[in-house]
């Protein structure tokens, strides 16, 4: 599904990325934790081909195609969702207009039939329900306005309407209260499938306590340098990242 | 400006990238013209009147006001540049060569129907098209005129301004140029000497227009100038409304655009005026787009009439225009909603005016200006409280939203108030399309272009809401067709 091979990336000067290795499988769930400023962010943006960062060495192949070569528009449209850790506000763009507008022009590239009014707003209602969500800040502009927590929640909220094959979301349950956490938790369980992988990127195990991943990654100065399952997370709750980054550097 | 040659030559090749939405309605259609040869003086101006059989005090006016324009200086003040124009280079009457008007389409030259299909105006469509009457103006003179029979049945007249002159004197001798006076400007004084056609538009007492009256223009016959002018009346208690939408070929000189619009609300009336533009704003370097000139006002002469100007304006190399309003009558009111854009070499200096001058009068003026590329946009709104205006007010809203960051968009509000009762409201903002606001759209799927006409159009959303339904959709392709690689 998803491989990265000696990613290394620049931001200006500074070299970000380090050497990055990663394989993510069908449906597999995977959390990156890390310390602030290891080079998660980083990592998402290079991915979904966010400008103003060089990538100097390394591949990244996702579904058989390069994934480098692409543009951003195009990595969507086959099927890379990237929920941001800080989601932009678009001012007096509606947004259901904006998701049928994305939704289309996904479906488009494939080939696919465009959506209508009619069928577009069912879509909608049957994705809020799953993810328990009322329809209030669907006729607003998209984040625009928003609280920290609406923000993410439209972001799972996006996620599920356009049901990508590889989702990485960066830091969703940051700023979120306890009731929030608990459902985008449960709207990401409820989209995780056996086509659909996703990376987590989180600093906490509350988190990881809703959302079972099957793998937990440490990133620390822009490259994996731990990985293993759940208990990993748990284990880096109790004591930190000092002992695997010191191990490392020993 | 580039600070070496070396900038200048890499601007260049980036621009050269961006600037790629050539104009789509760039053709010229070949038909015989009845062509008046270049230049002007008072036989040329006798000769005009005669070709539309004028009556004698039209031919008296337009004479008065050539003799008026001589002395008149041409504007300055208004911050856009282009060389200077040869008045005595341009041709003053072209006509498309045809008998007699004709009946209906059967009648008309197959040559012209097929330019406006090649427009994605086809006459047929918008016949059936929401009650939609198409007074189409091709160069000078109306070719085809439909719906004229629903409109007599309730009195409203819809024609050209020349068959006005024959059909109905008596109110052209009362209401032309008792807005625009020939006095009024430059272009002003240059359109009254030589207006060659144009729109009439009379709307009885205590009627309802039953259907939105629309006129198509198309600027053809090379080295023509176009010199129009719409007269629209709505007497006491009447309501209109009109729609202007404009398209030109491509072509290589600058051609001069020196309109008139004057309209007239008496008491409860309300007229709304709304224009789509779209003439051809020149190549990267803005040669050969269209110089527009325009002369656009109302008048509340009524009290409590009203008159809305909504304006979607995308083309034109120059554009120096300020349709206002004239707030004469007790509790009339005025409103300029507007959207302009400019690109490329585009300059573009517009705004409105707003003249208080009866007791609780109340003006509302929006403006949405975008500049992209290199882009100079300037917004001017003069807001002025007479004396005896007493209670009035107005909201203004100025914002802009910049692409990019070699243009420029400049406001300027004038103020003046002589009634300390008056109540002013005054917001500007200036934004950008951020870098973020891009990614964030794309990484959903959206093409740049999709995304940045989609930012855009909520940007402009105020005032598309204001336009007729079918107006409004076609502005927002018109607005996307125009930012199509704008984007750097
Ligand atoms: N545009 C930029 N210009 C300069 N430095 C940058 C830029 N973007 C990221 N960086 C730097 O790169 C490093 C990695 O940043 P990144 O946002 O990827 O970290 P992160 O792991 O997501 O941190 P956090 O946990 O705080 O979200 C940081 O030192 C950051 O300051
Ligand atoms: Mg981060």
């Amino acid at each position: 599904m998803l491989s990265v091979k000696g990613l290394k990336a620049n931001v200006g000067e500074k070299e970000i990325l380090q050497g990055l290795d990663l394989e993510v499988g069908p449906g597999e769930v995977h959390a990156i934790m890390g310390p602030n400023g290891s080079g998660k962010s980083t990592f998402a943006h290079v991915l979904s081909g966010r400008e103003g960062y060089e990538v100097t060495d390394g591949s990244v192949t996702f579904d058989g195609a390069d994934l480098l070569e692409l543009e951003p528009e195009e990595r969507a449209r086959i099927g890379l969702f990237l929920a941001f850790q800080y989601p932009v506000e678009l001012p007096g763009v509606n947004n259901t207009y904006f998701l049928k507008a994305a939704l289309n022009a996904i479906r488009k590239s494939r080939g696919e039939e465009e959506l209508d009014a009619v069928s577009f707003m069912r879509l909608m209602k049957e994705r809020l329900k799953i993810l328990h969500l009322d329809d209030s800040l669907l006729k607003r502009p998209v984040n625009f306005g928003f609280s920290g927590g609406e923000k993410k929640r439209n972001e799972i909220f996006q996620m599920a309407m356009l049901e990508p094959k590889l989702a990485i979301l960066d830091e969703t349950d940051s700023g979120l209260d306890i009731d929030a956490l608990r459902i985008v938790a449960d709207g990401v369980n409820a989209l995780r499938s056996p086509e659909r992988s996703m990376l987590v990127v989180t600093h906490y195990q509350r988190l990881l306590d809703y959302i079972q991943p099957d793998y937990v990654h440490v990133l620390a100065k822009g490259r994996i340098i731990r990985s293993g399952g759940k208990e990993l997370a748990l284990e880096l709750e109790e004591k930190g990242y000092g002992w695997i980054v010191g191990e490392e550097a020993a | 400006m580039s600070a070496t040659p070396e900038d200048a030559v890499r601007e260049a090749g980036q621009y050269d990238d961006l600037v790629k939405s050539e104009y789509e309605h760039g053709f010229v259609t070949e038909i015989e013209s009845d062509t008046l040869p270049p230049g002007l003086d008072e036989d040329v101006i006798r000769a005009i009147s005669q070709r539309k059989g004028e009556p004698e005090f039209m031919l008296e006016w337009r004479l008065s006001a050539y003799r008026k324009w001589l002395e008149m200086p041409t504007p300055k003040w208004a911050s856009v540049h282009y060389p200077p124009i040869d008045f005595q280079s341009i041709s003053y009457f072209s006509a498309p060569k045809k008998k007699e008007g004709p009946k209906s389409l059967d009648e008309v030259d197959p040559l012209l129907l097929e330019t406006y299909e090649k427009l994605g105006i086809p006459i047929e469509e918008q016949k059936a098209l929401a009650g939609v009457a198409v007074d189409a103006v091709f160069d000078s003179v109306s070719v085809a005129t439909t719906f004229r029979e629903k409109l007599a049945e309730v009195g409203v007249i819809f024609c050209s301004i020349s068959e006005a002159m024959q059909e109905h004197p008596e109110l052209i001798k009362k209401y032309i140029g008792s807005v625009v006076p020939a006095t009024d400007n430059f272009y002003a004084g240059l359109n009254s000497a030589v207006f060659t056609d144009g729109t009439f538009v009379y709307v009885p007492k205590n009627t309802r227009c039953p259907m939105e009256l629309s006129t198509y223009f198309r600027i053809n016959t090379a080295n023509t100038g176009q010199f129009e002018r719409t007269l629209i009346v709505a007497d006491e208690g009447s309501y209109v409304s009109y729609l202007e939408g404009c398209t030109a070929p491509q072509r290589d000189e600058n051609q001069l655009h020196a309109a008139v619009v004057e309209l007239i609300a008496l008491d409860d009336a309300e007229i709304k005026y709304s224009t789509v533009q779209n003439w051809y704003p020149g190549d990267e370097e803005g040669r050969g787009g269209i110089y527009n000139f325009v002369t656009k006002r109302g008048d509340c002469r009524g009290a409590r009439s009203k008159i809305s100007w909504t304006q979607v304006e995308t083309g034109s190399a120059i554009t120096w225009k300020y349709p206002s309003c004239i707030l004469r009558g007790d509790d009339s009111v005025g409103e300029f909603y507007s959207v302009a854009v400019t690109k490329g070499r585009q300059q573009a200096d517009t705004g409105t005016k707003m003249i208080h001058l009866g007791k609780r009068t109340s003006s509302t003026i929006v403006s949405k200006g975008i500049s992209a590329q290199h882009g100079q946009q300037s917004y001017r709104g003069l807001v002025r409280i007479a004396g005896k205006a007493e209670g009035a007010r107005n909201h203004t809203q100025c914002d802009s939203l910049l692409i990019g960051d070699k243009c420029a968009a400049n406001t300027f509000p004038y103020i003046e108030v002589k009634n300390p009762s008056a109540k002013m409201e005054h917001e500007a903002t200036t934004s950008k399309i951020s870098d973020d606001q891009l990614f964030y759209c794309r990484s959903r799927g959206l093409s740049e272009e999709d995304a940045v006409s989609m930012i855009v159009n909520g940007f402009c959303k105020e005032v598309f809401n204001e336009l007729p339904m079918e107006f409004a959709v076609e502005a927002q392709k018109l607005l996307s067709i125009s930012l199509e690689g704008a984007v750097g």
